[in-house]
């Protein structure tokens, strides 16, 4: 095929400026970015909240005390509330922009291939988890949802009107199929987190040769921890450890 | 029969290119532009010259049937390029460099063009180095340089083992940068089918769109040939599958003298083939000669493993013959010693076809790792053809086709028979004479490309200003176009019963016998009996199956093999004249009582310049005088 | 040793395309991948059928000429192997091989098992290179560069361009390939000055062409050279400041 290479010559006129952000998320690369930062945010979120919910294992009070506290951070300085929800708007901006990127993103993946190898396909180096981020992202993102329904918005919630968290909890978590839903969940959130983390690093560039192998036993350690938490939490209302 | 006229200038050969190149026409800066240059060939002589010529600012169209430009067969060099830098300080020098190159072309060259080449090598060096060649270095970060057959210095720079893809993907990335530019359009899946003269000059070519099929023409001022070597005539060769001679044999059939056909270099370190089906031979690089010795065991009928056969069992054959040079002895030599071996019956492996090239003692001098280092994709890659690890056992090797010497005949500007056609690369003949030292084609690709033609174009091109090219409705035009439309109809038409493979094959078998290693006046006038047979047997027993508006390669194959027949018939015919043995043309009668290649330095120190005259078995012969000024005629000894 | 083999076949870059079946008997196992191919086209051809189209040149695994997707990898199942390199040997008697061209928006298919990596080139072309007209470089000895940078260009400049980590990417994307080239050039002193203004043309051409890396690492494991997705990151983390000083400076 006579490609004619000149065609293309010559630089074209730089289209109208925008902000840098902006123009920085217009690339696939810029949008790799924007998962990863999210990505970062969400890491600080769920260390956080598993570790926070760890209080569970205390006493019902010290859990409810701590949600309790949540609600109050820096009060007075800031209203009542104010903290936590400016956390939750953030939260909510991240998870905004991580789904859009990855939504674009997966677009734009679809149009490189659009016709599929026909024959099966034999992966060598991507993990179940990396093959799979679409669908457990989608599955964490459905979890989210429920979660918040269940626990923030209680319109799910089994306990009664006036409940406290810690009873909404066990509430929940005493029906085997909302611990197993939970199971299920948190088993996928690993999978995401697992190639999420490892991932960021790439993404963002923190490489070098000599400690790069560590990014795989950090985001493994981050996943046992973060998951292994959670996981622990439907388990211990099913086996009556904490009631 | 005519003296051709090398328009080498007269003076020292010191300042003959410096004082040339003030005294060649000029192109103002500002007319280049309206000077249209075409270039055939992207490889390390085609990529070079149009990048520069683009940067100069001249019009530039590159044509390759590669789908891109960086997979001309230059890629697959490994061991390196040649430099007279002396960055080593071990008495290396332009004039030593030369000397060694007219030396090892067994006095067959012209000295005015090696010269040059020997003087320009040195920038050869710098321009890559700027590119971005990432050229191997010493822990302080200086060049490094390893030393190479034929060669009592270290001036080889080497980028690994894939110093031919690092060069090839400087030149192609020059060359990018130009597309870019908007001076240089380059045309992939295009290949050339023929040279249009109008009024004795070079007028544009005839392509092939690979893809679609489709037949164009195009016109220029000036066109050049870089479309490399014709090795591929012998079906079993180191070059790439699709190497070939057409644009040149075209060039040829148009008015283009071909020169030394004969003269082809077989390489001694090929892997061995390992049955009939084989494809191609794979070359395993010259620097493995620096660390590995090459031996048979004394005893035809030997059956131990390498490792147990006792030193005294084993015959270094090139050490032995060769004290001073020993594994480092030029090509041609070291080839030959294989083969006299080989037919005494002590080959080794399976087929008795190869002979060891023993990295024990290197391995145990400078340990695993340091040979490693130093060699290890190249053992890799012996690992994944032969399923034998070099590490543990003697890597087995033997003599292949890999470079051709001959080519167009160019005078000293690389200007063809034919004004205005010209040939750089080793798709001419100029430098290396009748044997090419290792790691000297990268380097004169890269002359010829960087420093040579762009200054000679432009002296061709200066008196031609205002003057339109030639218009591609002219007649000639509609007759080449017409003559490749017949042919491609033709092979289509012929359906015959044989694969083009299987005639390619049975030439090469032919040639291989008769025009290989060693030729003979029986030998060969057999091989100019059959082959005309075998091309008549092609021409009315082809099958070329599928159309010519769709990717077809049996088609294009057929058009290259036609070439191959006709070519392989030159071939034998100035193997036949050319009654002495040099360089990589030996010829049994010509011999000293060692078995040493002899030489007739009074009858023969010319070059043979072939002329088509419509009839392959009839060509005329032309000559070019070779003079010795600067390097005294001796008898090449490597003992 | 005999085959079966499950070839894509395909008139043309528009033509439908589907998957034929042939024998390839009587292989040696020391023969290479392709010289099976070739002796299965010779049979094609005697009985009349067009030989099957398929890419190759060196077969030395240097031209990056050759690739395809054999039973689901590219390149087939040999590590850092390209398919030219692939022998028999890697096979068993009797096995089913399924032969695929690359599949990506960015290598439209030709014919059969031919695809056009042109979208290469034109990475490249925006950027992939340094400038230094011919005869104005200084002396090559001038800037010591250390052997350590020197061998992790070459590490990156080993790229042979032959597409197949884009073919084996589940994006379609051609990281691997941008990555190393850029990496080459931006390690090298004489890489710098062009360094940002490289990186964002050859990325963004990169994508207008090919998907979006999703980290799999699919492509290194594909990568008959080996490319490290080293360079990747260092690709992404220099496109960042490629962003913001390209914009300062313009
Ligand atoms: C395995 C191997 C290893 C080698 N190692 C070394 C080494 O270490 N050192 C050394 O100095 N030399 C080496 N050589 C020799 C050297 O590589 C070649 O001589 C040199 O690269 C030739 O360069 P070139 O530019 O003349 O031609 P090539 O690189 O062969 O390029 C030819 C170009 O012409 C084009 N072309 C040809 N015909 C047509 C047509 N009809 N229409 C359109 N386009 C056409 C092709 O597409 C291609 O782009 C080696 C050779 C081989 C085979
Ligand atoms: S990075 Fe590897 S797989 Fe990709 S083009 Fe280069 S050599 Fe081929
Ligand atoms: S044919 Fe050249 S890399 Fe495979």
């Amino acid at each position: 095929m006579a490609t004619k290479v000149s065609e293309r010559g010559g630089a074209s006129a730089p289209a109208k400026r925008s902000p840098f952000l902006v123009e920085l998320y217009r690339s696939a690369l810029g949008k790799k970015y924007v998962m990863a930062i999210t990505g970062i945010i969400f890491m600080g979120y769920v260390l956080a909240h598993m570790f926070g919910n760890l209080k569970l294992y205390q006493s019902a009070a010290e859990f409810n005390a701590y949600a309790e506290f949540l609600g109050t951070i820096l009060y007075p300085i800031a209203p009542d509330g104010a903290v936590l929800n400016v956390l939750r708007v953030m939260l909510l901006g991240a998870l905004i922009l991580h789904v859009t990127a990855a939504f674009q993103l997966t677009q734009m993946n679809r149009n490189a291939r659009p016709d599929s190898y026909r024959s099966k396909r034999d992966f060598v180096a991507a993990d179940f988890a990396a093959r799979t981020m679409r669908w457990t992202g989608v599955i964490v993102l459905l979890f989210i949802g429920y979660h918040l329904a269940d626990f923030t918005f209680g319109w799910v919630n089994p306990a009664a009107e006036g409940a406290t968290l810690y009873e909404k909890v066990i509430a929940s978590f005493s029906n085997p199929a909302i611990a197993g839903f939970y199971l299920v969940a948190n088993l996928a959130l690993g999978l995401h987190l697992y190639h999420g983390v490892w991932s960021l690093f790439q993404s963002m560039g923190w490489n070098n040769r000599r400690f790069n192998h560590w990014r795989r036993y950090l985001a493994v350690a981050f996943t046992v921890v973060v998951v292994g938490g959670n996981l622990s939490f439907p388990i211990a209302v099913q086996v009556g450890l904490i009631s | 029969m005519t003296v051709l006229d090398n328009k080498v200038p007269d003076g020292p050969i010191e300042s003959l290119w410096d004082d040339h190149k003030f005294s060649m026409k000029l192109v103002n800066p500002s007319n280049k532009r309206k000077f249209d240059i075409i270039i055939v060939g992207t490889g390390l002589a085609g990529a070079s010259a149009a990048a520069t010529l683009g940067e100069l600012g001249y019009r530039v169209k590159v044509f390759t049937f590669h789908d891109s430009p960086r997979r001309a067969h230059s890629i697959a060099a490994q061991g390196g390029i040649n430099a007279a830098k002396n960055y080593h300080g071990d008495g290396d020098s332009v004039f030593r460099l030369f000397y060694d190159t007219v030396k090892g072309g067994d006095y067959r060259s012209r000295e005015a063009n090696v010269y040059r080449l020997a003087q320009v090598s040195n920038n050869i060096i710098d321009q890559c180095v700027a590119q971005g060649v990432p050229f191997a270095r010493e822990y302080g970060g200086l060049l490094d340089n390893r030393s190479f057959g034929g060669a009592q210095v270290s001036r080889t720079f080497y980028a690994r083992g894939q110093t031919g893809q690092q060069l090839l993907l400087g030149a192609y990335q020059a060359l990018a940068r130009q597309v870019k530019a908007g001076t240089v359009e380059v045309v992939t899946n295009a290949e050339m089918l023929d040279v249009v003269v109008v009024d004795g000059r070079a007028a544009g070519i005839i392509t092939r769109d690979l893809v679609t099929g489709e037949i164009s023409r195009h016109s220029a001022h000036a066109t050049v040939l870089g479309t490399g070597g014709y090795s591929n005539v012998f079906y079993l060769s180191t070059n790439a599958m699709t190497c070939n001679v057409t644009a040149a044999w075209r060039a040829h059939r148009k008015g283009a003298f071909f020169a030394n056909p004969a003269y082809t270099q077989i390489h001694p370190t090929a892997i061995p083939s390992s049955d009939e089906f084989q494809s191609k031979l794979t070359l395993m690089s010259e620097s493995l000669r620096n660390d590995g010795r090459i031996w048979v065991p004394n005893d035809p009928d030997e059956t131990r493993a390498a490792a147990d056969i006792p030193e005294s069992d084993r015959d270094y054959y090139l050490e032995r013959r060769y004290p001073s040079f020993g594994n480092l002895a030029p090509r041609d030599i070291s080839s030959r010693a294989a083969k006299i071996v080989v037919d005494e019956g002590k080959g080794v492996g399976p087929l008795k076809n190869g002979v060891y090239l023993d990295f024990a003692d290197a391995i145990g001098r400078l340990g695993r790792d340091a040979v490693a280092d130093k060699y290890g994709n190249l053992f890799d890659m012996y690992e994944r053809i032969t399923g034998e690890n070099p590490y543990d056992v003697p890597m087995r090797i033997y003599p292949a086709v890999h470079y051709t010497m001959g080519g167009l005949w160019v005078d000293y500007h690389l200007q063809t028979t034919i004004p205005g056609l010209f040939a750089i690369g080793e798709a001419n003949f100029s430098d290396h004479g009748a044997n090419r030292l290792g790691a000297s084609a990268l380097m004169q690709g890269l002359a010829d490309g960087y420093f040579v033609l762009p200054h000679t174009v432009g002296d061709y091109l200066a008196p031609q200003l205002g003057q339109p090219k030639v218009d591609t409705s002219a007649p000639e035009f509609d007759a080449a176009e017409e003559g490749v439309r017949a042919q491609i109809d033709g092979f289509l038409h012929t359906k015959g019963t044989r694969s083009v493979d299987w005639f390619h094959r049975e030439l090469g078998k032919i040639m291989w016998d008769y025009c290989g290693m060693e030729r003979s006046k029986v030998g060969l006038e057999k091989a100019l009996s059959e082959i005309p047979a075998l091309r008549a047997e092609f021409e009315s027993d082809v099958r070329v199956l599928g159309a010519a508006d769709t990717l077809n390669s049996s088609l294009e194959k057929a058009g290259r093999v036609a070439d191959f027949f006709e070519l392989g018939e030159l071939m034998c015919k100035d193997a036949l004249v050319r009654e002495e043995s040099a360089g990589g043309h030996f010829r049994v009668e010509h011999q000293t009582d060692e078995g040493e290649a002899l030489r007739d330095d009074d009858n023969f120190a010319h070059v043979t310049a072939w002329e088509w005259t419509g009839t392959p078995a009839e060509p005329n012969e032309h000559r070019e005088a070779l003079d010795f000024t600067n390097v005294k005629l001796s008898t090449r000894s490597y003992k | 040793m005999n085959l079966t083999l499950r070839v894509w076949r395909q008139a043309g870059p528009d033509a439908p395309g589907r998957f034929e079946t042939y024998q390839a008997t009587d292989i040696s196992e020391h023969s290479s991948f392709l010289e099976m191919l070739d002796n299965v086209n010779e049979g094609l051809i005697e009985v009349g059928e067009e030989p099957i189209e398929f890419m190759h040149d060196c077969r030395e695994g240097i031209c990056g000429t050759c690739g395809i997707m054999i039973n689901g990898q590219a390149h087939g199942p040999a590590q850092s192997t390209a398919t030219c390199q692939l022998h028999m040997r890697s096979f068993s008697d009797g096995d089913e091989l399924v032969l695929e061209p690359w599949r990506a928006s960015g290598f439209p298919i030709i014919k059969d098992l031919v695809v056009d990596r042109a979208a290469f080139d034109r990475i490249i072309e925006e950027g992939g290179y340094i400038t230094v007209d011919t005869a104005s470089a200084p002396d090559a000895n001038l800037i010591p560069i250390p052997k350590e940078t020197a061998d992790f260009a070459m590490d990156a400049a080993a790229c042979i361009g032959c597409g197949a980590c884009v073919a084996a990417c589940p994006n379609g994307a051609a990281q691997l390939f941008t990555a190393a080239k850029i990496a080459h050039l931006n390690v090298l002193p004489q890489g710098q000055a062009e360094r940002y203004q490289r990186t964002e043309g050859m990325v963004d051409v990169m994508e207008e062409y090919f998907g979006s890396c999703t980290n799999m690492g699919e492509c290194e494991a594909a990568c008959p050279k080996g490319i490290s997705i080293d360079f990747i990151a260092t690709m992404n983390k220099d496109y960042r400041k490629a962003k913001s000083q390209n914009r300062r400076s313009s």
